[in-house]
């Protein structure tokens, strides 16, 4: 299967000749593919910000290319607008991004930013709003009077109203209570399958992306350390551990067990599978 | 041991938004706090935690019952000063808490306002930067620093005015997990080392894990109150509540549903990776 975004040896510096000179990242190669669920792991400062903004045209590379479906987003403005549709970035805390009088309003100026009829944004206002919870009640609202949890909402189906084939969320679940993180994820899921999308879920929880992505990519000093399904990457422990990541809670009690002399696959990662590695071997024990 | 913190039966409504909506928020909340204690309070949002730490310095007042700090009586409005250098607050997002261009100026900001001698001033701003590990940034400039070395500037500037306790609002909520890690072990650290007695308001339960003490809210009222071990092994209650247990405690209390006798109450990884060990000996 061809990418559906990718880089080709990235490379962006910030504030060239300066003192500020820094390079956020250095010769990426990144591929997400269509219908994928992917994670990106990496600490404040590792260059994933930066390389989300780039698949949505928002930064220019310094160097190297970013593709949509094949082609190069820079070679024509009109793509690189196209790009800004097709790909929806939800930035961290978009709750400070709410402007708008109504949240029906808000929601709508991505489609209307589209050039799309009346019938087709209300249509996408709705279903955007359905997506993530809102009633119908609320969207006559101001955003300002809503809860934090609720205003997050909104901002989320301002971006999923303009239906992207790639929805990328920076950090959605921070600061959220464990209900509040349970309902947006399960939203975000809800639009992976309905809209066959590719989800690509920036996250520094290691239990979260674990129970939720088909695969992980790690940014580490802007550069992709490794890549691959979870339990593939959760075996770097050591090394996500020096990235100032980690590994998830389970992951780290089952490393311990087989330390301890006990014969158990220590790449779990969820509680299900912790659960019935456990009772497998209790079973493979007793009978 | 004496009580720095005293709430009897606390009970408080936000004014009405809208007519005949009084959103009632704590709802008969009575509890101690021990001077010296590690005490955290963990809930969903709108449990009333958050009120409630408002509560602790007088920045809300009681709509019924009663908040004594220090054995003051946090209505009367003549020994507020007094209770505010008694109990100092950490709140959520480190930005709204930082008024200075220079690291040392903000965590001076406060004993200014309190009139202390400039000797004395230069040397708590040191004490408190040094307590927090940022004494060597005291010269850069806040905005340049990252979301946990300013909340730890945060923590410093409270600490600079030698409160006997320090509430902590949800501290963590919008840092990254080195801050996280950082800002947690400038609080023990406090608490231990320094006596001062910590109150945490939060919503990640392994946070929540490292206090003497756990007092869980739910609907303005304190569900479970007791030492973290004992009641993260109530899951079926917290969950009811919206709450989750730490993966080691969902993993044994899930064994133990399909018959196997584990203890509930191995919280950290060696605990549970020893109860375990016995399990499939």
């Amino acid at each position: 299967m061809d990418p559906i975004i990718e880089t080709k040896n990235l490379t962006h510096t910030y504030s060239v000749g300066t003192p500020f000179e820094h390079t956020a990242l250095d010769g990426v190669d990144f591929a997400a593919y269509p219908g994928e669920y992917l994670g990106i792991i990496g600490h404040t400062g590792s260059g994933k910000s930066t390389l989300i903004q780039h698949l949505n045209a928002l930064l220019k590379p310094t160097s190297g290319t970013v593709l949509f479906q094949g082609t190069d987003i820079w070679s024509d403005p009109k793509l690189t607008k196209k790009t800004r549709f097709q790909v929806g970035l939800v930035f961290q805390y978009p709750e400070y991004q709410l402007f708008e009088e109504t949240v029906y309003k808000d929601i709508s100026f991505g489609p209307r930013n589209m050039g799309l009829d009346e019938k087709e944004i209300d249509r996408r206002v709705r279903a955007a709003a359905y997506f993530v919870g809102l009633r119908d009640d609320h969207l006559e609202k101001s955003p300002f009077e809503l809860s934090g949890g609720q205003k997050r909402r909104v901002a989320i189906a301002g971006v999923i109203a303009m239906e992207p084939k790639v929805l990328i969320l920076d950090e959605p679940t921070a600061g959220l209570d464990p209900e509040g993180v349970e309902s947006i994820l399960g939203n975000i899921r809800e639009y992976h399958q309905a809209h066959n999308a590719t989800i690509i879920l920036v996250s520094h929880s290691m239990e979260e992306v674990a129970r939720s992505v088909d695969r992980l990519v790690a940014v580490n000093d802007g550069r992709i350390p490794f890549q691959g399904a979870p339990r593939e990457v959760f075996q770097h422990g050591d090394e996500l551990e020096r990235m100032g990541l980690g590994v998830p809670q389970l992951t780290r009690v089952f490393h311990r067990l087989r330390a301890m002399g006990v014969d158990i696959d220590p790449s779990v990662y969820t509680l299900d599978q912790a659960k019935s590695a456990i009772l497998s071997k209790l079973k493979g024990e007793v009978g | 041991m004496e009580t720095i913190i005293q709430a009897e039966d606390l009970h408080f409504s936000y004014p009405a938004v809208e007519e005949g909506t009084t959103p009632v928020v704590l709802d008969g909340v009575s509890l101690e706090i021990e001077e010296g204690s590690f005490v955290a309070v963990l809930g969903h949002n709108g449990c009333g935690k958050s009120t409630l730490a408002k509560h602790m310095n007088a920045i809300l007042l009681p709509s019924g019952g009663t908040v004594y700090v220090d054995g003051i009586d946090t209505r009367d409005e003549d020994r507020l000063l007094d209770i505010r250098r008694t109990v100092g607050m950490v709140f959520q997002n480190p930005d709204n808490q930082i008024v200075a261009n220079v690291v040392e100026e903000d965590v001076a900001f406060a004993p200014e306002n309190l009139g202390v001698p400039p000797d004395e001033i230069r040397q708590r701003v040191d004490d408190a930067l040094k307590a927090v590990n940022m004494y060597a940034y005291r010269e850069h400039a806040p905005h340049l620093l990252s979301g946990g070395q300013k909340q730890r500037v945060a923590i410093a500037g409270v600490i600079a005015m030698q409160p006997r306790c320090v509430v902590l609002d949800e501290p963590t909520a919008m840092l990254d997990p080195i801050g996280r890690k950082d800002v947690l072990r400038t609080i023990r650290t406090l608490n231990r080392e320094r006596g001062v007695t910590v109150v945490l308001i939060t919503h990640h339960m392994d946070e929540a894990a490292q206090a003497d003490r756990l007092v869980v809210m739910a609907k303005g009222k304190v569900i479970a109150d007791g030492a973290p071990k004992a009641v993260f092994s109530r899951v079926e209650e917290l969950r009811k509540v919206g709450l989750t247990v730490p993966q080691t405690t969902a993993l044994l209390w899930e064994l133990r549903r399909e018959g196997w006798d584990v203890p509930l109450d191995a919280l950290s990884d060696e605990e549970c990776a020893q109860a375990l060990y016995q399990l499939l000996q």
